[in-house]
């Protein structure tokens, strides 16, 4: 799938062939369901505004799709442009349009946690997205999670880096006081893993993971939600047959060296450093258990929004325009330096190398490679949203009823980024909803309740 | 005899620190390459597992990574990283704003508890109530209402530091002896000039032994704090090295929180002498 529909293509089709309608032939959809992520096709965003203009331009000069296609087939693609721009002035249309609104407010605060998952927030500064953006960004590493909420509801920072389900746990009111918050963007899909310490090394069936102690960074975390998926599919009840903890990513190792805890479901680079200091080994990375699953997400209050609406457009570009950048395969490596020193994620270059290019040690003595590890793909599906719910209703996080689209639809920003993204030049999915599935066990977004009721181990509400 | 015994503490305390480094020295020794390691695996893998090196860095480490800040200590590589010196001078400023708060509240009011023993007696249970509780306890509610981290963290240093130097006062305003203050009465001091002239000077060295106390549990909470809310400061810092599992940075830390705390202590207690007077 391309992020960009090529004005100057005269072999694409105007039916596209499958069934969602956004991709040329089944294979395709079925190669893009499995990757569910945008690959940039041209490079400069210079070069994708002025293919969004032109097609624009071309689409007016010829409304009619069958003649605009006789013409390009008959002329070419490189001639129709240099026609195209003979009388109408494509760059300056470009530049034009890549300004946008003004932004409100230029200089802004945004929070992260030094942890992969923030790769987007935190490279889009040096590599210069958000000053691309017309925006003066700091990024500010900060101490926890419960911190960057706070932070971020007291206006402190005016976006922050937080796990998907954070921004519905704060809309909810669950943990703190209700706060409408949303999602423009997600981070990152992957990209986090079970670790277990080296005595367990021959602990590799789940069933024998009986009154062992797991860590997980925050109760509102994908993690929490897919290391109890993954326990009770083995027959392990996360809350009656194992100890879940609350600890702060940086704190794990320490702790898993310390034998507090005998594993942890925790973000990367927190996974690969324990390997690194060899104090645990990889048992699986959480795309074996739901592959292309989100989990940190860039959140902003809608009071934000709707206070500084271009400044929250602009910010959402850089964080689009960075999450396409990073999700390309050649630029991990460069990315990977940018992010190392102590002022951004803070660890070894070659600890973050492993994570983002996916060619790692895994504590074991063997060294593998999964290029998915780790990727990145901003688009905010509501089903994402739709599935946290149910998990939440499943372990007890939420009590009573819960009007699952409707809260799915206020967090999940899922039609402004399409918006953002369209305007871009990228062509984000026309679905707001898809379906997955998760160890094997297909989710279907229409049906939450009844999803909720299919699993044997829950909470009993 | 003095300058003996002088010397004698200096030449133990000199021996204890070589054999406190020397067994710190040979306890985190590396215990040589780890065996049948592929060399492509080993590439990937941090010097504790593959040459089998303790996760505790040794004197040498520290002591060259300290030279290292020493010798820049106030660089500014953007929001999350700066020297030493800058991180300092942040906790610094923040403890003397907090602190200042606390003493332009606590001393004023403890003249009062001190002289008047109803307000003293009505005052009791809520100071013996907030006393107890823990300075980092008041965070979450500092940061709610407060809306600011980096005010918490001064409000938290006030509230710490308020309570020594309130009891100290009033404690040395209430035992200013009878005789001095009758003496006044029969001069016909005013209020005012007697709790200046007379009181003050009497009640100051109580006063300065709380604000010292006061000082240091400042300075212990900063550290705390600063962990806590992150930004900028010492602990800040701490808890960034820590991120990273950077011992040897986190001991240079702990080194200069020693080191500066010592100093302010023996600031006060300068000017606690200069106040104290014989009886």
């Amino acid at each position: 799938m391309s992020i960009f529909d090529d004005p100057f293509d005269a072999d694409s089709r105007v039916n596209a062939g499958c069934i969602c309608g956004q991709h040329r032939s089944p294979a395709e959809h079925e190669h893009a369901t499995l990757a569910l992520r945008c690959e940039p096709v041209v490079a400069s965003q210079e070069k994708r505004y002025e293919n969004v203009v032109a097609s624009a331009v071309l689409r007016a000069v010829f409304p009619e799709v069958t003649t605009r296609r006789a013409f390009l087939k008959s002329v070419g693609a490189a001639t129709a442009l240099a026609a195209v721009s003979q009388f109408f002035p494509l760059k300056t249309a470009t530049e034009a349009f890549a300004e946008a609104g003004t932004p409100e407010k230029k200089d802004l605060k945004v929070g992260f946690i030094p942890i992969t998952c923030a790769t987007p927030i935190i490279m889009a500064a040096p590599l210069g997205f958000y000053a691309k953006a017309g925006l003066n960004v700091e990024v500010v590493k900060t101490a926890g999670w419960a911190v960057i909420r706070d932070k971020t509801i007291n206006k402190e920072y005016d976006a922050a880096h937080m796990l998907a389900p954070m921004p519905i746990a704060i809309s909810l009111g669950l943990g703190a006081q209700p706060i409408p918050f949303t999602v423009p963007a997600i981070e990152n899909i992957n990209g986090q893993g079970i670790v277990l310490s080296m005595k367990h090394k021959d602990k590799r069936d789940p069933k024998d993971w009986k009154g062992m102690k797991f860590a997980i960074p925050f109760d509102y975390s994908m993690h929490n939600y897919l290391l109890r998926y993954y326990l009770a599919e083995h027959g392990i009840d996360p809350d009656t047959d194992v100890q879940l903890r609350s600890v702060p990513p940086p704190e794990m190792v320490a702790n898993l060296r310390a034998d507090n805890i005998d594993g942890f479901l925790a973000p990367d680079n927190i996974c690969q450093r324990a390997i690194y200091d060899g104090v645990g080994y990889l048992h699986i990375l959480s795309k074996e258990i739901w592959d292309g699953h989100p989990c940190c997400s860039f959140a902003a209050s809608r009071e934000f929004i709707t206070s500084a609406p271009n400044s929250f457009a602009a910010l959402t570009r850089a964080i689009v325009d960075a999450t396409a950048y990073a999700s390309k395969a050649e630029n991990r490596k460069q990315i990977a330096e940018a992010i190392a020193p102590a002022n951004y994620i803070n660890a070894p270059v070659t600890v973050l190398e492993q994570v983002l290019t996916g060619t790692y040690a895994d504590g074991l003595g063997g060294v593998k490679t999964d290029p998915k590890r780790v990727d990145f793909d901003p688009f905010p599906w509501q089903s994402f949203a739709v599935w946290m719910l149910t998990q939440m209703k499943r372990w007890g996080q939420i009590k009573g009823d819960v009007d699952y689209k409707a809260v799915a639809e206020q967090i999940y920003l899922a039609t402004d980024t399409r918006k953002v993204m369209t305007d871009m030049g990228l062509a984000p999915p026309k679905d707001s909803y898809k379906s997955f599935s998760v160890m094997g066990k297909s989710f279907d977004p229409t049906k939450p309740d009844d999803y909720v009721a299919s699993f044997k181990i829950k909470k009993a509400s | 005899m003095t300058t003996s015994l002088r010397l004698r503490a200096a030449v133990v305390s000199i021996v204890l620190l070589a054999v406190f480094l020397g067994a710190w020295h040979i306890a985190t020794r590396s215990t040589g390459a780890a065996a049948n390691m592929s060399p492509e695996y080993a590439k990937l893998m941090g010097m504790t597992a593959t040459q089998g090196k303790s996760a505790m860095p040794g004197p040498l480490d520290v002591g060259a990574k300290l030279w290292e800040h020493l010798k820049r200590p106030f660089y500014d590589n953007g929001p999350n990283d700066k020297g030493l010196g800058i991180q300092l001078a942040y906790s610094i400023g923040r403890v003397m704003l907090g602190y200042l708060i606390a003493v332009a509240i606590a001393i004023p009011l403890g003249f009062l508890i001190g002289m008047s023993p109803l307000i003293s007696k009505a005052l009791d249970p809520f100071i013996q109530i907030l006393k107890p509780i823990s300075p980092l306890a008041w965070m979450p509610l500092a940061l709610y209402t407060i809306k600011d981290s980096s005010l918490s963290a001064i409000f938290v240093i006030f509230i710490c530091s308020v309570w020594p130097m309130l009891i100290n006062t009033a404690f040395g305003v209430a035992s200013v002896r009878k005789e001095w203050i009758n003496v006044a009465r029969t001069l016909e001091v005013g209020n005012f000039r007697r709790a200046f002239t007379v009181i003050l000077p009497a009640a100051a060295p109580t006063i300065l032994t709380g604000m010292r106390i006061s000082i240091g549990i400042a300075w212990l909470v900063i550290v705390a704090a600063e962990m806590l809310v992150g930004g900028t400061g010492i602990g800040y810092f701490v808890w960034n090295e820590w991120n990273n599992l950077s011992i040897t940075n986190v001991i240079i830390a702990i080194l200069l929180i020693g080191v500066v705390g010592m100093v302010l202590d023996q600031l006060l207690a300068r000017v606690s002498r200069l106040v104290t007077f014989p009886e």
